[in-house]
C-alpha cells in the first residue's frame, strides 16, 4: 500500500488545479452556509447574553401618570418579579449646525447601586450624578453619528422648556438595539437619540415629581406573561394605561427578532441551495475525474488490487480533497461570519459579539458535503471496475458518433471538421453535456439570486416612497387635536400642501387571530399619502370600513368582506367591528387604513388628528424645520428624504452586504464548475487533440475544437442560469415575506447580465488556463500510450 | 538515386534527390539523477521514391529517431535537414507547418478522431492542406472506397489503421512515417495495411519510413537501417523487394 499512497500523493499534486477548483466549490458553498448561519447564531446568542447581563425586562407598560406607590401594587400582582418604574418623555434635540429636526427620547436611567433593569451598558464616561440635574447619559449612536464625546453639551427642549445639558456618558441599553424614532421603521442614529437622565432629575424636570408613566418588569420563573399583562392593565386602567404587551410587543426586540427571522430564513435557503449546489457540483466534478482514471483503475485491478483497496484509494484522494475544501469552507465562513456579524453591529447596536459556530453546523455540513463526493466516487468507480482489466487496458474501443440532428437538419456543408467534432462530441454524451450545463446554469442562478435584492429594493422604495408615501415632510403631534393645528402648519412659508393624519394603535382580531399594529385615518381626498393597490394603483377611501395591507390580510386570515374585530388601546380602548372593504399593496411595514372621518366616527371622536403630511417647498424646508421645532405640540418630525436615505443605509445595506457576499462565493463556485468542466473535458479530450496537433493543426485550430464546447456549453448555460435565478429569487421572495418588509420579485437587465458575465469571465479564465495547457500538450507521449 | 551511405552533407545539400539529411543525430532524455541516451549520433538519408524500414529491438530508439524526422521532436544535438532545411533551428509555428503540409503520420494505435466518419477524419487534413486529394480518393487508395461514412468504431482495426494511412497520404506528403503500423494488428491485416502503404510509395512516389521489430516486414523495403541502441548497427540495401503479400511473420 505504501506504492499507492506515494500514487496518492503525486496524483494530489498533478491534479492540483482541478483539486484547488474543487475546493473552491467546497469552500464557497460551505463558508455560505457558515456564514448565513454563525451571523444569525452570533447575533441571537449575544442578544441573549446582553438581555440576561443587563437586566432585560419582559413586560412593558406606558400610563399617563400614577403615583409611585402604585409600585407596591404592581410588585404584588403574582408572577412579577422585579418592577422598574420611570418616567419617560418625547424630546425634541437642537445641534448647532444640523438643520434636520432630531427627535429623542429622555429616559429615567436605572438606578446605579441597585440590580436595576434594563441596565446601561457603558461605552465611555460615568453614570450621571444623581444630584446634578444637567447631567445625561446618551446612547452611543447617536453620539457616534454626530462626534459626541463626554464633557460635550447638548441642547434638549423637554415639556416646551430649552435646557442645556451636560454629556457624562455614552451607553447602550438592551431596551434600544434596534434604534427607531417614533413612526419610522428604520434607523437613523443622526436624527433619533436615547437619552438617560438621573430619575430624580427627570421627574422635575418633565413635571413628574412622585410619579411616574412608563413601567417595566420581569417574570418569576413560570409566570404566565398574559396574565400578568391581564393584571397590570386592570391596575393601571385608571392611571391611563395603555395596554401592557410583552417582551414580543416591544420594539426594539420585534424588530430585531423580525430581522433574525429573516435573516434566517434566507440562510436556510441559501444553506439549502448552496450545499445543494455544491453537492451536486462536487458529485458531478468528482464522476468525471475518476471516469478519467479508468485505465490506472484497470491496471491496478490487473496487479491484484482487490476493489475495495482500489476504492479506498480513490475515496483517500476524494477526502484529501474535500477536506481541503472543508477547512478552505470553514476559514472563509468563520471569517465573513465574523465580518457580517460586525456589520450588522453598525444597526444593532450591540456592546459586544459572541461569535458562535455551533459545531453541530460544521459536521452536517461536512457530512452532506463528504457523502455527496463520496457517492460520485463510488458511482464512478463502479462503472470503473465492473470492466475486467485486460479489456479497461486495452484502447477503448471507439466510441460510437453519428452525424448530429443539426448535421442532419441539412447545415452540415457549413460546417468545418473541428466544428463537427464539436457537435457530435456533445450529442455523443447528451448527458454529460447535460450536467454540465446544468452545472454552471445553477451556479449562474446562485449569483442572480444573490444579487436581485438590489433591483428589488430599488423597486420598493420607488413604490413605497414615491408612489405611495408622497410628503416632504411627516409631523406627530404629542396628542390627538383638532383640525385647527393644520391651519397653523398650513399658514408656515412654504408649505403647499397639508393633509391630516389620526393613528390609532390597535388590536386586531379575526377569529383566533390576533395582531398588534396601528390603523391610519387619512382624508379621502389624500394626495401625498396614499395606499396602493395590489396593482400599484392610488387607492380611492371607502366612507365605510377598514383596509389592510396585504401581509396582514393573511396573516389574519381575513379576505374582504369579512368583519374584523379593532380594540383600540388609546383612549377609552373601545371595541368596534369593521368589514374589511379590500387589501392594499405594501412593501414596508404593515397596518390598516381607514378614511379619517370614519374612523373618529368609530371612534366616537369629533374630526381628531395625530398627526400630519406636508408638502413643502424646496427652498423653504429649513426654515419649516427651524419653526416646527419650536411648536409645543410637536412631537416629532420626519423628513421623507431622510426616510429613504436610511433605508439604504440601515436594511439595505445589510441586504446587499449579505448579499454581495453570496454572489462572490457564487461567482468562486461559478468558477470552479466552469473550470473543472474544461479541466476534465482537456484530459478527456488531450490525446485526439494531440493527435491532431501531430497532423499539423494549430494550436489554435486545436484549441477551437476543445475551448469551441466549453464555449457552446457555457452560452447554453446561461439563459438556463436565467431561469434557475428567477426561480430561486422568487423562492426567496416567498420565504422572507414577513412583517418588516416584503420583496418584490423584481429582476432588471443589469442582474441577468452580471450572472451573464461572471459565467462569461469565469469560462475565459478556464478557458485561458485550458489553452495554455493545451499549448504544452506533449505530442510524443500521446502517442505512445492508448486511450 | 546516390548511394545509400552516403553522408555527406554538402553533396545531400545540392542533392535534389535527397528527402532527409540526418546527421550525428543524438537524443538524451534527463531523467533526474540519470540519462537516458534514446540515439548516440545516428547519420541516416532518405531519397525520394524510397521505402526504408527502421529494424530494431524495443528501446533501441526507432521511435525517437521517426519522431525528429518527423518534426515532433528536436535532438540533442546534431542536424536533421529536409529538402535543405535546418529542422533543429525551425520554431514551433515553422515546426507545425512542415508537418501540416510536408508529412503524413500513421502509428500503431491509429489516433483517429472517433467522433469523425472515414471521410471526415480524412477531411480533417484535406481542409488545412494546399494540394490534397479528395478525402474519397485517398480512401480509395487504401481500398476504402466504400467505407466512406462509417465512424471509426464501426470499422475493425485493420481498417482504422487504413484509414490513418489514406488521412496521412491526402494532403500529398513528401514524406509518410509510419511507428509500427501492424503493430496491433494480425498478421493477415498487417498485410492489407502494409499493401496500402507499399501502393502509395510506388504509386505516388511518397518517400516512405516503416518502423517495425518484426524482421519479416523488412523484406517490403528498399534498405533496412537496423538500430540497437541508439545506433545503426547496419543497413541491408534489398536489390528487389517484396510485395507484402508475399511476407510472412
Ligand atoms: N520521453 C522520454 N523520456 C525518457 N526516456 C525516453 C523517452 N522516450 C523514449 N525514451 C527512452 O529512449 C529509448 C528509446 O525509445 P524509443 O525511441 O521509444 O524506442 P523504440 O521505439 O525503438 O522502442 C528507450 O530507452 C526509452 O526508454
Ligand atoms: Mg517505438
Amino acid at each position: 500500500m505504501r506504492a499507492l499512497n506515494h500514487k496518492l500523493v503525486r496524483e494530489l499534486w498533478q491534479l492540483r488545479g482541478q483539486a484547488l477548483a474543487i475546493a473552491l466549490v467546497i469552500g464557497a458553498g460551505l463558508a455560505a452556509v457558515l456564514m448565513s448561519i454563525s451571523t444569525l447564531d452570533s447575533l441571537q446568542n449575544t442578544r441573549a447574553i446582553y438581555y440576561r447581563d443587563y437586566a432585560f425586562a419582559e413586560v412593558f407598560a406606558s400610563l399617563k401618570r400614577a403615583p409611585d406607590s402604585l409600585r407596591e401594587r404592581i410588585a404584588a400582582i403574582p408572577g412579577v418579579n422585579q418592577v422598574n418604574t420611570r418616567v419617560w418623555a418625547p424630546v425634541t434635540i437642537e445641534i448647532a449646525g444640523f438643520t434636520d429636526p432630531i427627535s429623542g427620547l429622555l429616559v429615567s436611567a436605572p438606578r446605579a447601586g441597585r440590580a436595576d433593569l434594563n441596565r446601561l451598558y457603558l461605552r465611555a464616561g460615568r453614570l450621571m450624578d444623581p444630584d446634578r440635574s444637567d447631567e445625561i447619559v446618551i446612547g452611543d449612536a447617536f453620539a457616534e453619528a454626530h462626534g459626541f464625546q463626554p464633557g460635550d453639551r447638548l441642547g434638549v427642549i423637554i415639556d416646551g422648556k430649552r435646557k442645556q445639558l451636560r454629556i457624562v456618558g455614552i451607553a447602550l441599553s438592551p431596551e434600544f438595539i434596534y434604534q427607531i424614532g417614533p413612526g419610522s421603521i428604520f434607523p437613523d442614529f443622526a436624527r433619533f437619540a436615547v437619552l438617560w437622565m438621573a430619575p430624580d432629575v427627570l421627574a422635575t424636570a418633565y413635571d413628574m415629581d412622585g410619579a411616574f408613566n412608563n413601567v417595566t418588569l420581569t417574570l418569576t420563573h413560570g409566570a404566565n406573561a398574559a396574565d400578568v399583562i391581564d393584571e397590570l392593565d386592570t391596575v393601571l386602567e385608571r392611571y391611563g394605561g395603555l395596554s401592557a404587551y410583552d417582551r414580543e410587543d416591544q420594539t426594539s426586540h420585534r424588530f430585531l427578532s423580525e430581522e433574525f427571522k429573516q435573516l434566517e430564513q434566507m440562510g436556510r435557503t441559501f444553506s439549502v441551495i448552496f450545499l445543494g449546489i455544491s453537492a451536486f457540483l462536487l458529485n458531478m466534478v468528482i464522476s468525471r475525474l475518476i471516469n478519467t482514471q479508468r485505465e490506472e483503475i484497470a491496471t491496478l485491478k490487473a496487479f491484484g488490487y482487490s476493489n475495495l483497496a482500489i476504492g479506498a484509494h480513490y475515496a483517500k484522494l476524494v477526502v484529501a480533497i474535500v477536506l481541503f475544501g472543508i477547512v478552505l469552507g470553514v476559514i472563509a465562513g468563520v471569517w465573513f461570519g465574523q465580518g457580517l456579524s460586525h456589520i450588522y453591529m453598525e444597526y444593532y447596536r450591540l456592546p459586544y459579539l459572541h461569535y458562535q459556530l455551533r459545531p453541530v453546523i460544521v459536521l452536517v455540513a461536512t457530512l452532506v458535503t463528504a457523502s455527496a463526493a463520496l457517492i460520485g466516487t463510488l458511482f464512478a468507480l463502479q462503472r470503473a471496475v465492473r470492466l475486467p482489466p485486460a479489456q479497461a487496458m486495452r484502447p477503448e474501443p471507439p466510441p460510437v458518433y453519428r452525424a448530429t440532428v443539426v448535421e442532419r437538419l441539412g447545415v452540415q456543408r457549413w460546417l468545418s471538421q473541428p466544428s463537427r467534432m464539436i457537435l457530435r462530441h456533445i450529442e455523443r454524451r447528451p448527458l454529460k453535456a447535460a450536467l454540465s450545463v446544468i452545472g454552471i446554469a445553477f451556479a449562474g442562478g446562485i449569483v442572480i439570486s444573490g444579487t436581485f435584492f438590489k433591483d428589488s429594493i430599488d423597486f420598493m422604495v420607488e413604490a413605497e416612497f414615491r408612489l405611495a408615501q408622497r410628503e416632504d415632510i411627516a409631523v406627530t403631534f404629542t396628542e390627538a387635536t383638532s383640525y385647527a393645528a393644520l391651519h397653523e402648519l398650513a399658514a408656515l412659508p412654504g408649505v403647499t400642501r397639508v393633509e391630516p393624519v389620526r393613528v390609532v394603535p390597535v388590536r386586531l382580531r379575526h377569529g383566533h387571530h390576533v395582531y398588534r399594529t396601528s390603523v391610519q385615518g387619512l382624508a379621502p381626498n389624500a394626495d401625498l399619502h396614499r395606499s396602493l393597490d395590489l396593482n400599484l394603483q392610488p387607492l380611492a377611501f371607502p366612507p365605510q370600513g377598514i383596509l389592510l395591507t396585504e401581509y396582514l390580510g393573511t396573516r389574519l386570515a381575513i379576505k374582504p368582506g369579512d368583519t374584523l374585530t379593532i380594540e383600540v388601546l388609546d383612549g377609552s380602548q373601545p371595541v368596534r367591528e369593521v368589514p374589511l372593504v379590500g387589501l392594499v399593496q405594501q412593501y414596508i411595514g404593515v397596518g390598516g387604513y381607514m378614511d379619517l372621518d370614519a374612523l373618529n366616527r368609530l371612534l366616537r371622536e369629533d374630526r381628531a388628528v395625530s398627526g400630519a403630511f406636508l408638502a413643502v417647498d424646496e427652498a423653504d424646508r429649513e426654515t419649516v424645520y427651524a419653526r416646527l421645532k419650536t411648536m409645543p405640540r410637536i412631537a416629532s418630525v420626519r423628513v421623507q428624504e431622510n426616510s429613504i436615505r436610511n433605508y439604504y443605509a440601515s436594511i439595505g445595506d445589510l441586504l446587499l452586504t449579505y448579499t454581495a457576499f453570496i454572489a462572490g462565493l457564487a461567482g468562486a463556485i461559478t468558477f470552479g464548475v466552469v473550470y473543472n468542466s474544461a479541466r476534465i473535458t482537456l484530459s478527456e479530450r488531450s490525446r485526439e487533440l494531440a493527435s491532431l496537433r501531430v497532423l499539423g493543426f494549430t494550436r489554435g485550430e486545436i484549441a477551437y475544437i476543445l475551448l469551441g464546447e466549453l464555449a457552446l456549453l457555457t452560452l447554453a448555460a446561461i439563459p438556463l442560469g436565467f431561469v434557475v435565478g428567477r426561480a430561486l429569487s422568487a423562492h426567496f421572495v416567498a420565504t422572507i415575506h414577513q412583517e418588516l418588509f416584503r420583496v418584490p420579485l423584481i429582476l432588471e437587465p443589469d442582474t441577468y447580465t452580471l450572472s451573464a458575465i461572471v459565467i462569461l469571465i469565469s469560462a475565459l479564465v478556464s478557458g485561458l488556463i485550458v489553452r495554455r495547457r493545451l499549448d504544452q500538450l506533449d505530442l510524443i507521449a500521446v502517442l505512445k500510450t492508448k486511450e | 538515386m546516390s548511394t545509400p551511405d552516403s553522408n555527406n552533407a554538402t553533396h545531400a545539400d545540392i542533392d535534389a534527390d535527397v528527402v532527409f539529411h540526418a546527421h550525428g543525430i543524438t537524443k538524451i532524455y534527463p531523467m533526474g539523477e540519470v540519462e537516458v541516451q534514446a540515439l548516440r549520433g545516428v547519420d541516416l538519408d532518405l531519397h525520394t521514391g524510397e521505402l526504408i524500414v527502421l529494424l530494431g529491438p524495443s528501446g533501441s530508439g526507432k521511435s525517437t529517431l521517426l519522431n525528429i524526422l518527423g518534426g515532433l521532436d528536436t535532438p540533442t544535438a546534431g542536424c536533421v535537414l529536409y529538402r535543405g532545411r535546418d529542422l533543429t533551428r525551425a520554431t514551433e509555428r515553422e515546426l507545425t507547418e512542415y508537418r501540416r503540409y510536408h508529412v503524413g503520420f500513421v502509428f500503431q494505435f491509429y489516433n483517429l478522431i472517433p467522433s469523425l466518419t472515414a471521410r471526415e477524419n480524412v477531411a480533417v487534413v484535406t481542409e488545412i492542406a494546399r494540394k490534397p486529394m479528395r478525402p474519397e480518393e485517398a480512401l480509395e487508395l487504401v481500398g476504402l472506397g466504400k467505407r466512406l461514412d462509417h465512424f471509426p468504431a464501426q470499422l475493425s482495426g485493420g481498417e482504422q489503421q487504413r484509414v490513418a494511412i489514406a488521412r496521412a497520404i491526402a494532403k500529398n506528403p513528401e514524406v509518410l512515417l509510419c511507428d509500427e503500423p501492424t503493430g496491433a494488428l494480425d498478421s493477415s491485416t498487417g498485410i492489407v495495411v502494409l499493401e496500402a502503404i507499399e501502393r502509395i510509395n510506388r504509386e505516388l512516389g511518397t518517400a516512405t519510413a516503416v518502423i517495425t521489430h518484426n524482421a519479416g516486414i523488412a523484406l517490403m523495403a528498399d534498405r533496412v537501417i537496423h538500430l540497437g541502441d541508439g545506433l545503426i548497427t547496419h543497413v541491408n540495401i534489398n536489390e528487389t523487394r517484396k510485395a507484402p503479400h508475399e511476407l510472412t511473420w
